[in-house]
């Protein structure tokens, strides 16, 4: 079968201003829409720039917006959105060329939460003691491949660039709920400052994005709580 | 031309090379920088699924010794003993030193790192199976990726993003930089440093079929080739059981660990006959093996060319809990629930074995006399110690790079405290500046991505699972004609920005280097031993060929092969059967 795949090139050296440019693909069903794109690279037209890895939505390379949606583009398939398909770079960062936006705001974002394990006592000879449900308690957040889907997806974070976004306190809630960690008192202030958890105005665009099926949202809410709780 | 000086570079920012920065960043004085061409968390250390080993004994009854001899064992007798004795030693204290660094592995009820069984994990050398790997659901490591990067954060590591190094600079003997694009800005940068390494990971790439990332195309093992730096047992390149028909994604071992069966058409689970002890657990090359036979013998499923992993004896919650992943792939680019219907596998291209030559510090060595270029250094996939010999067993990938990610850093300190810095030649990237400028400039009409796919299908069908001299021979006039189309390419892209088409066609370079690399040595090497099966040589012939191979390329473009013994301390070779 064929598909038609339209996307919004821009290249700085070239554009003034970004443009739609259309593409006839030969596809099966069964490719994921990366595959479409390889297509056009290989065949059509090479400039065309986009991230990408793994092929398998574990790196987090290649998200961008796929029929108005933030997705990766090696994790959907052709037969779950038809014939025509619309691929764009992602919102709130700046466009480089193509589909490649510029990720040093995200990953700053990123850094600020303190995205390590800090303890003061050091460690026994084997490894610390950790139950299966203390283990639980976090397992949702470690996924997280920082592929910015939700920042990106969160019309908080378009309206200001100050919002830490849903990736770093995704990054955050993985650390403050881990039994080993000391520093969660540390972060809990920097994510109740002003440009920190209280901004999210739970519109769920995140959870609803995110390729690892993470909770953000919840995750979201028991930052919120445990800074109010910290605060009594 | 922009110039940075460092004491140390590193090459790569998968779990090799951000193990070594994170050794050295503890130096508060030493200035180190890691050069990656991805983001760090891209890297291919964040898709390996199933664990890494480690004796660690939390199950059941476990020793180093007896994770070193599997280790010897699976690499059919061509694994340098004194490097997988530390392996196998060093990979306790480095799992514990994961968990203290915040890695989340899975736990036992009472508190401990959880540990299940792997392909070639046995007790008592070789009884039967053993839980040794250590695991954080079936995204062990993507754990360990985050984790490295986290604390390589947290101790301001100079990172270069999306930097392509090109090319390596040695003077007076010595190691003293590299050349590296932006690829943003299309810029060269000259990195000044007194001790380089490597951590480039591996080259799926040159196979149609295979578990590796797009961005896995050997630059790092091309570019040491040739500056004259030779590859060893690049004839051994390991075949996965496990990847999904047609896209080669990984079905980790994990999930045969836990109890997943293949099976041929007539639902025989057919390891059985292979491998009458560790049936579905027998080292990797063994079961690529058996399916290529099952399929050749017509038995593979409709008569195809796949078989069935079958999951459906599994409780649904096994799969969700410790295979969460693979159970995903396959509902994503199959449709296919794995708790009620088989998934359709094939083997697929996945590791490389042989590499850039080095010592048990991770040093570069020249000659089989281990004669060490001074302040160049290697890790990873990209590297050859050897502790894999002719094939890797599972888990024992994660160990390598950071056991010798972590002992290259350490020596790299050393090293550090009491060498010069060697002053750089006069224009150091005119070699990749020329490399650049004649890709752009090109004027023929070869497209990059029909000759790497032109490649990448011939490799599995003449330098695959099972080779012979007359396959091989084809192969090597099939390397010639499109290393001379490659001479007459065109890029569509012209620009500086971004420029992957440049950066493909360079990778292509690389690509048909390693490749060439593979095929002379499988051809030379005259016997079948672990994952090199020669057809017209189906035995081991230890007499002739327990030896290394090293392969040079001289500027003349002419080849030499060279031999290095095999470092022999506790296991003498023995036959192989499981
Ligand atoms: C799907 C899959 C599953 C696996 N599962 C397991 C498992 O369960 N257990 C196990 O032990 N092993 C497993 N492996 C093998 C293991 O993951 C890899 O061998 C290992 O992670 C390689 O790590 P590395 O540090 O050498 O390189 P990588 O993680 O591959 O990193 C390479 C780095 O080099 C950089 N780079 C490359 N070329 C250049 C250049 N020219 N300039 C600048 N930077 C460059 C890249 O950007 C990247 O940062 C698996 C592999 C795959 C593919
Ligand atoms: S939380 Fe999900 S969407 Fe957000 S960066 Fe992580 S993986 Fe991507
Ligand atoms: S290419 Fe890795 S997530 Fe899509």
């Amino acid at each position: 079968m064929k598909a038609t795949i339209r996307i919004k090139r821009f290249n700085p050296e070239v554009d003034r201003r970004p443009y739609w440019a259309e593409y006839e693909v030969p596809v099966d069903p069964f490719d994921r829409v990366l595959d479409a794109l390889h297509y056009i690279k290989a065949n059509l037209d090479g400039s065309l720039a986009l991230r990408r890895s793994c092929a398998h939505g574990i790196c987090g390379s290649d998200a961008m917006l796929i029929n108005g949606r933030n997705r990766l583009a090696c994790k959907v398939l052709i037969k779950d959105l038809g014939p025509r398909i619309t691929v764009e770079p992602l919102r709130g960062l700046r466009v480089i060329k193509d589909l490649v936006v510029d990720m040093e705001p995200f990953f700053e974002k990123y850094r600020q939460v303190m995205p390590w394990l800090i303890t003061d006592e050091p460690p026994p000879p084997q490894e610390r003691r950790q139950t299966p449900e203390e283990r639980a308690r976090y397992e949702d957040t470690t996924k997280c491949i920082l592929c910015a889907v939700c920042t990106t997806a969160c019309p908080i974070f378009w309206g200001t660039g100050e919002f830490l976004g849903p990736a770093a306190l995704v990054a955050a809630h993985r650390f403050i709920f881990d039994s080993r960690d000391q520093a969660a008192q540390q972060r809990l202030q920097i994510l109740a400052d002003r440009s920190g958890v209280f901004k999210c105005r739970t519109v769920f665009n995140c959870t609803e994005a995110c390729p690892q099926g993470i909770e953000i949202t919840k995750a979201i809410q028991e930052l919120k709580q445990a800074i109010i709780l910290s605060r009594t | 031309m922009a110039v940075h000086e460092f004491d140390a570079v590193i090459v790569g920012a998968g779990g090799a090379g951000l193990y070594a920065a994170m050794e050295l960043s503890r130096q508060a004085d030493l200035r180190v920088a890691v050069i990656s061409k991805l983001y760090p968390t891209r890297s291919h250390t964040g898709a390996a699924q199933g664990g890494i080993g480690a004796a660690l004994g939390n199950m059941e009854e476990d020793h180093w010794e007896w994770h070193m001899f599997d280790t010897v064992k699976g690499g059919d007798y061509l694994v340098d003993q004194d490097a997988a004795e530390i392996l196998a030693r060093e990979a306790i204290e480095t799992v514990y030193d994961l968990e203290h660094l915040g890695l989340p592995f899975d736990r036992t009820p009472d508190g401990r790192i959880a540990q299940r069984r792997f392909g070639g994990h046995t007790h008592h050398f070789g009884q039967g199976p053993v839980r040794r790997a250590c695991h954080a659901a079936d995204r062990t490591g993507h754990m360990i990726l985050q984790t490295l990067y986290q604390q390589c954060l947290r101790q301001n590591v100079r990172f270069f993003n999306e930097f392509q190094v090109l090319d390596l600079l040695v003077e007076d003997g010595a190691a003293c930089g590299v050349v590296a694009w932006e690829i943003l800005t299309g810029e060269l940068h000259t990195f000044h440093a007194r001790a380089v390494m490597f951590a480039t990971g591996g080259w799926g790439r040159i196979y149609k079929v295979t578990s590796n990332a797009h961005t896995l195309t050997g630059d790092g093992a091309a570019i040491c080739w040739r500056r004259g730096i030779p590859l060893e047992d690049m004839e051994f390149y390991q075949f996965h059981p496990t990847g999904i028909y047609r896209l080669g994604i990984l079905m980790s071992e994990a999930a045969r660990g836990e109890g997943a069966v293949l099976r041929n058409r007539y639902g025989e689970r057919f390891m059985e006959r292979y491998s009458p002890t560790l049936l579905d657990l027998a080292p990797r090359d063994i079961i690529a093996r058996a399916m290529i036979t099952e399929i050749r013998e017509g038995r593979g499923i409709d008569g195809k060319d796949y078989l069935h992993l079958d999951f459906t004896h599994l409780p649904r919650q096994l799969l969700e809990e410790k295979l969460p992943d693979i159970t995903s792939f396959a509902r994503i680019y199959l449709g296919i629930d794995p708790a009620t219907q088989p998934v359709p596998v094939q083997p697929t291209a996945h590791y490389a074995m042989g590499g850039i030559p080095t010592d048990v510090w991770g040093r570069v060595v020249l000659d089989e006399k281990n004669t060490v270029l001074p302040g160049l250094y290697a890790a990873g996939e990209c590297a050859c110690v050897s502790v894999h010999g002719a094939n890797r067993l599972g888990t024992n990938s994660l160990v390598d790079i950071l056991v010798f990610g972590r002992r290259a850093g350490r020596d790299m300190v050393r090293y550090l405290r009491e060498a010069e810095r060697v002053p750089l030649r006069h224009n150091p990237d005119s070699d990749a500046r020329e490399q650049m400028e004649r890709l752009l400039r090109s004027e023929g009409k070869e497209k990059v991505a029909v000759l790497r796919q032109e490649l990448a299908e011939n490799m599995m069908e003449y330098c695959g699972i099972f080779r012979d001299e007359a396959g091989l021979r084809k192969m090597l006039e099939i390397l010639g004609d499109l290393r001379e189309r490659y001479r007459r390419i065109r890029l569509d892209d012209r620009g500086r920005i971004f420029n992957q088409d440049l950066l493909e066609a360079w990778e292509l370079g690389c690509l048909l280097d390693v490749a060439e690399a593979t095929v002379r040595s499988a051809l030379h090497r005259t016997e079948s031993r672990g994952a090199h099966m020669r057809e017209d040589y189906p035995k081991r012939d230890d007499e002739n060929w327990l030896k290394h191979t090293l392969l040079y390329r001289k500027p003349d473009g002419t080849f030499e092969f060279r031999y290095k013994p095999v470092v022999i301390t506790r296991f003498q070779p023995q036959a192989r059967t499981y």
